[in-house]
């Protein structure tokens, strides 16, 4: 991983919004003149999955440990692939297809790190952010989707 | 019961989320257990209580996750965590 050339502390912000994404704030939030990369990624509701058409998505969020838990992998990714600025938002509440749900902006002084960052950072939300999504579909039938095991219950 | 266990019960808060929430058929519940007793002792519990509970969920205490033999203060928030699907 490379290390970081600035010696400031990484700029890291992590948010649970029940309010619309603001992108453009995001890319403020680690944008700084000594990054030569900025990079943004939006998880976006679909219309469809599994050849099924898709109305809307609720998201349900345990929040405190959400906020904590998207903080340390904003915190970890900073440390491990030398990122400048890290921000993500995660949505709760009611999405209608086509909105974020997910947002994560990266700075850092090339673009390798951040698209490594930036795809890490992603993979770990889906992995272990307390959150869960109910689709509501066209036929009027509901269902939360099929997740990720965090860990067994004994 | 060991001396290791400062009470003899202690009481912990139950929150259960999506379809968890839905299957216990409320947002938490208040559970009462011998001092020294494990996040899996806890687990045993309520699949005592709630016989349609589904397995595959993991454990947080305080905004953590914790492990099967984290031991349980009086007092403690566990969160049980089904599969999640954020993103």
């Amino acid at each position: 991983m490379t290390a970081r050339s600035g010696g400031s502390s990484p700029r890291v912000e992590a948010v649970i919004s029940a309010t619309p994404i603001d992108a453009a704030a995001l890319v403020r939030g680690v944008s700084g003149p000594g990054e030569g990369a900025v990079l943004l990624f939006l998880g976006t509701v679909r219309n469809h999955n599994r050849d099924r058409r898709v109305e809307r998505l609720d998201y349900e969020a345990f929040a405190p440990m959400a906020r904590k838990e998207l903080a340390a992998i904003c915190e970890e990714a900073a440390g491990s692939f030398g990122l400048a600025g890290v921000s993500a938002v995660h949505r709760t509440g009611r999405l209608a297809p086509g909105e974020a749900s997910l947002g994560v902006a990266v700075a850092s002084a090339h673009r390798d790190a951040a698209y490594r960052g930036s795809r890490w950072i992603v993979e770990e939300i889906k992995r272990r952010l307390p959150v869960w999504k109910r689709e509501a579909y066209a036929d009027g039938t509901e269902a939360w989707l099929d997740g990720h095991p965090t860990g067994s219950a004994p | 019961m060991s001396r290791i266990a400062a009470r003899d019960t202690i009481t912990v808060d139950v929150r259960f989320f999506a379809m968890l929430r839905e299957r216990a058929g409320g947002e938490r519940c208040r559970v009462e257990l011998p001092g020294g007793s494990t996040v899996a002792a806890l687990c045993a519990h309520l699949r005592e209580r709630l016989p349609e509970f589904p397995e595959g969920y993991a454990v947080a205490v305080g905004l953590a996750y914790a492990a099967s033999d984290h031991i349980l203060e009086d007092g403690d928030e566990v969160a049980l965590i089904p599969p999640v699907s954020g993103g």
